[in-house]
């Protein structure tokens, strides 16, 4: 009898911590309890009840500890300061799969908050034990480890270099090969996060042979996993030609492209940008990409995106076009201009015009058949009024005025030319009158006239000559521009 | 007598008469002296002048001569410049032709093919009009393929509604709810509900004390990997004993098994009920699976520098001395200069004529070498010496 009342005793202990830790999970899924638990003193409370002996009650009180640290970094530096860390570490390695997973939560929810607190979980040697939850069998273990040690990876280079270190990049490319999805998309996030500090670790990321895995997965229909593997390999190409020529013999061409053309916007701002760092490099890469078809592909991607989903795509276009004048001419033939234009019209935001302006700037400086392509399009006026606009940020003011002024200097379109005469600001007018000179100049020659022009910086100086030959040229510009250009001469 | 007597009567005013007339003649004599010194100037004037004209015209004559003379060698030397400004501008004519030619030959074949850019560019223009297809095609497919997805799964969830309604199906005497005697045809879920097959009952509800709590865990992950409650992972009871034991705290079915004292009969019917899972050999296979490492993790970790060591080692055979370049400062100087061998051998330098060509004095049919009989262009012999001063005299 007694003996049984004894038992009952402890049995009902058991259930009063049971409920208790059940509850304080609960209660700590919603934010506006928690103050009150943080008050309470939950936390040594939990502490204690971690090295309970019934492990439903550890994994519990694990798990609400996980919730309780993920709410603000206040929480989890006390979690770090009460010293929990070390007992789940230690604990890690011996539990079962549950237990792991709720421990590997709790470093994941400490670690994303600062530099500090994953600097703290790295010190407490929690990166060999979630390296090796990595090899467990359970694909949960495995993700909730892999998302640990993203978010640990996050933060700044040397922490990457930290988990590089326990031997992390082999296992994850081992998940990414998993038939679990959500486990495919942490490992590949994963990936992405380690090779984005720098070229070295991106280097051990591709040496690990994630490249062709990830390539491989660019077919997989989940939008959030192509999301992070594009994100990943934009990060391993982005450092150097070498890892972006690598990037491209895993063969992701053509198959990027019909990433371009997903529902997900983030899917088709990633695929954009990995687009525009593989061709940032080197003309031979944008070479590729353009005979892949991809800058068709990137202009339409732009035209059916808004804000700053197209950022990357009309950086890549820049980008593009500033190598060389052939692939600028590519460009233009691509119908790149009109999209261009649109967007530099229609955006709100002074970033993306900046960007649109630079773009443009790029295309059109080669040679004049393309300052003339650019000018057709009527988008000079566009630059112009947002460069003296009083709006416009500093930056697209600097961006719009180098455009104007690289577009300007070869351009021998004299329709498109003809508007600048009239409300542009003197240091850009004498580019357009040097333009002029240079046009009407030679054909002046031709019939037996006398213009001396000289473009300097002081105002040009056109003197022109009443001769029977003057009808000849009147047909290219109007009256009113030739009575501005000689009122200009004048002053 | 009588003219003496005459004279002496005269003698008087012949004196007289002399003086007068001697008086009166002086001025006479002096006009007339001078009269006759100016006839004489004149006329010698004249001679004179006559004789200078004579020698202005010696002169003239002589004058004109030699300077016509200089004149037209001075003539002569404008004329071959001339001809030579005229022939050296006619070169510099023939030779910008030749120059525009081959130049414009060359830049089109060697430097910048503007029909080769005309072509690649056009070949741009079409694989992105391809691509563009392409995709669109794809587009289309994608919404398709939700569009078919979206049907599919509204025809199961109807479809399971119908079999969870399905006691609302009318009978022979009974009209069910959806087959009103007042309507003219029945509801389209009378149809579906006769088509349905009844769902079978459940099992019965195991209590499930903290299923709750482990299920809805963790917010990240799925329950995939969690143990449902109806299907539970199988174990091959020969391979893995110790996974039972290790299933035991957490699966409920197995909890009540263990609450209520049934023994390892019950265990293992539970075990057997167990829904279909992967064979443990597979799995294993899988998780210790070796890594397969790329080409460039595979080779040795100090690849490159071997290589670099084979490098330097084959580049130093070829190295004809072993010490490096030194600049030409006193860092050697106190270095006894070494001559190589070709300066240091008593053997000389052979002379190119000696080297190369054989003579054989005794083949020779004569003594005097050949003559050349034709001239040799003149063009050719000033070489390099007009061409490049266009213009100058030479």
């Amino acid at each position: 009898m007694s003996q049984r009342q004894v038992l009952q005793v402890f049995e009902q202990y058991q259930k009063a911590r049971t409920q208790f830790v059940q509850m304080v999970a609960e209660l700590a899924t919603r934010p506006q309890n928690i103050e009150t638990l943080q008050n309470a003193g939950v936390m040594s409370l939990l502490r204690t009840l971690l090295l309970d002996v019934v492990p439903t009650i550890q994994q519990t009180a694990a798990l609400a500890l996980g919730r309780l640290a993920n709410y603000n970094d206040d929480l989890a530096e006390a979690v770090v300061k009460c010293d929990i860390l070390p007992q789940l570490v230690y604990s890690l390695a011996e539990q079962n799969r549950f237990y792991k997973k709720a421990a590997a939560f709790v470093l994941r929810a400490v670690g994303k908050h600062s530099p500090q607190l994953a600097q703290a979980i790295v010190d407490c040697g929690a990166l060999d034990t979630l390296v090796i939850c990595l090899e467990d069998f359970d694909p949960g273990v495995k993700e909730a480890a892999a998302w640990a040690l993203r978010y640990i990876a996050r933060h700044n280079a040397e922490l990457s270099q930290a988990v590089v270190d326990a031997g992390a990049v082999p296992l994850l490319v081992l998940c990414i090969q998993e038939p679990e999805i959500a486990l495919k998309r942490i490992a590949a996030s994963a990936l992405s996060d380690i090779a984005k500090h720098s070229p070295e670790l991106a280097q051990t990321v591709v040496d690990a042979g994630a490249v062709a895995h990830l390539a491989q997965m660019i077919l997989n229909p989940d939008a959030k996993l192509k999301h992070q593997i594009l994100s990943a390999l934009s990060q391993v190409s982005k450092h150097s030609v070498d890892l972006a020529e690598m990037v491209v013999e895993a063969e992701i061409f053509p198959v990027v492209l019909t990433c371009l053309k997903d529902k997900d916007e983030y899917v088709k701002k990633n695929a954009s940008t990995l687009i525009r760092e593989i061709a940032k490099h080197t003309p031979e890469l944008s070479q590729l990409v353009v005979n892949a078809g991809g800058v068709a592909a990137v202009i339409d991607c732009i035209g059916s995106c808004k804000g700053n989903t197209r950022l990357p795509g009309i950086m890549m276009l820049g980008y593009v076009a500033a190598h060389s004048e052939n692939l600028a001419m590519a460009v233009i033939i691509s119908k790149g201009v009109p999209q261009l234009s649109v967007c530099l019209s229609e955006e709100p935001e002074d970033h993306i015009k900046a960007a649109a302006a630079w773009a443009l700037g790029q295309i059109g400086r080669h040679t004049p058949e393309h300052a003339r392509a650019v000018a057709v399009t009527n988008t000079l006026p566009v630059l112009l009024s947002l460069y003296m606009s009083t709006e416009s940020s500093e930056d697209l003011q600097v961006k719009s005025k180098k455009a104007i002024k690289n577009i300007l200097q070869k351009c021998t379109y004299l329709p498109a030319l003809e508007p600048f005469l009239y409300d542009a600001p003197p240091n850009i007018l004498k580019h357009v009158v040097g333009q002029f000179s240079k046009v009407l100049y030679p054909l002046c020659q031709n019939v037996d006239f006398e213009i001396r022009c000289e473009a300097s910086i002081i105002p040009l100086d056109i003197q022109i000559h009443f001769c029977r030959g003057w009808t000849a040229i009147n047909h290219l510009i109007t009256e009113q521009s030739y009575i501005l250009i000689l009122k200009f001469t004048a002053e | 007598m009588a003219t003496l007597a005459r004279l002496q009567a005269r003698s008087s005013t012949v004196g007289n008469q002399y003086y007068f007339r001697n008086s009166v003649v002086d001025p006479f004599r002096k006009k007339e002296n001078d009269a006759a010194v100016k006839i004489q100037s004149w006329f010698r004037g004249c001679q004179v002048r006559s004789y200078i004209r004579h020698l202005n015209r010696i002169v003239t004559i002589i004058q004109k001569w030699w300077r016509s003379f200089l004149g037209r060698k001075q003539y002569q030397l404008t004329v071959q410049v001339a001809y030579y400004t005229m022939m050296m501008n006619l070169y510099n004519a023939m030779a910008v032709r030749i120059q525009r030619r081959w130049r414009g030959y060359r830049v089109r074949k060697y430097l910048f093919n503007y029909y080769y850019l005309k072509e690649y560019l056009k070949v741009v223009s079409e694989t992105n009009d391809a691509i563009r297809k392409a995709l669109e095609e794809f587009a289309e497919m994608k919404e398709r393929e939700e569009k078919k997805a979206n049907l599919e799964r509204e025809e199961k969830k109807r479809d399971y509604q119908a079999r969870k309604m399905h006691y609302l199906l009318s009978t022979k005497q009974i009209p069910g709810i959806y087959n009103s005697p007042f309507r003219k045809e029945p509801d389209p879920w009378e149809l579906q509900l006769q088509k349905a097959k009844p769902l079978t009952h459940r099992r019965p509800k195991v209590k499930q004390k903290d299923s709750t709590s482990l299920t809805d865990w963790l917010a990240c992950t799925s329950t995939r990997s969690f143990p449902r409650s109806e299907i539970l992972p199988p174990i091959n009871r020969k391979q893995c004993q110790g996974w039972a034991q290790w299933l035991t705290p957490v699966i409920p079915a197995l909890w009540e098994a263990k609450a209520d004292r049934s023994q390892g009969q019950e265990i293992k019917t539970i075990l057997d009920n167990m829904g279909p899972f992967r064979d443990i050999t597979e799995v294993l296979e899988q998780r210790y699976r070796p890594l397969e490492p790329t080409l460039r993790v595979a080779e040795p970790i100090d690849e490159l520098k071997l290589a670099r060591e084979e490098l330097r080692r084959e580049e130093w055979l070829q190295n004809v001395n072993d010490n490096m370049f030194l600049p030409f400062s006193s860092y050697h100087k106190n270095e006894k200069y070494i001559p190589s061998m070709h300066l240091s051998s008593k053997y000389g330098p052979v002379s190119y004529k000696e080297q190369f060509r054989s003579e054989n004095p005794k083949k020779w049919i004569c003594d005097k070498d050949f003559q050349t009989v034709l001239p040799s262009f003149e063009l050719f012999s000033k070489y390099g010496k007009l061409y490049s001063k266009a213009g100058q005299i030479v």
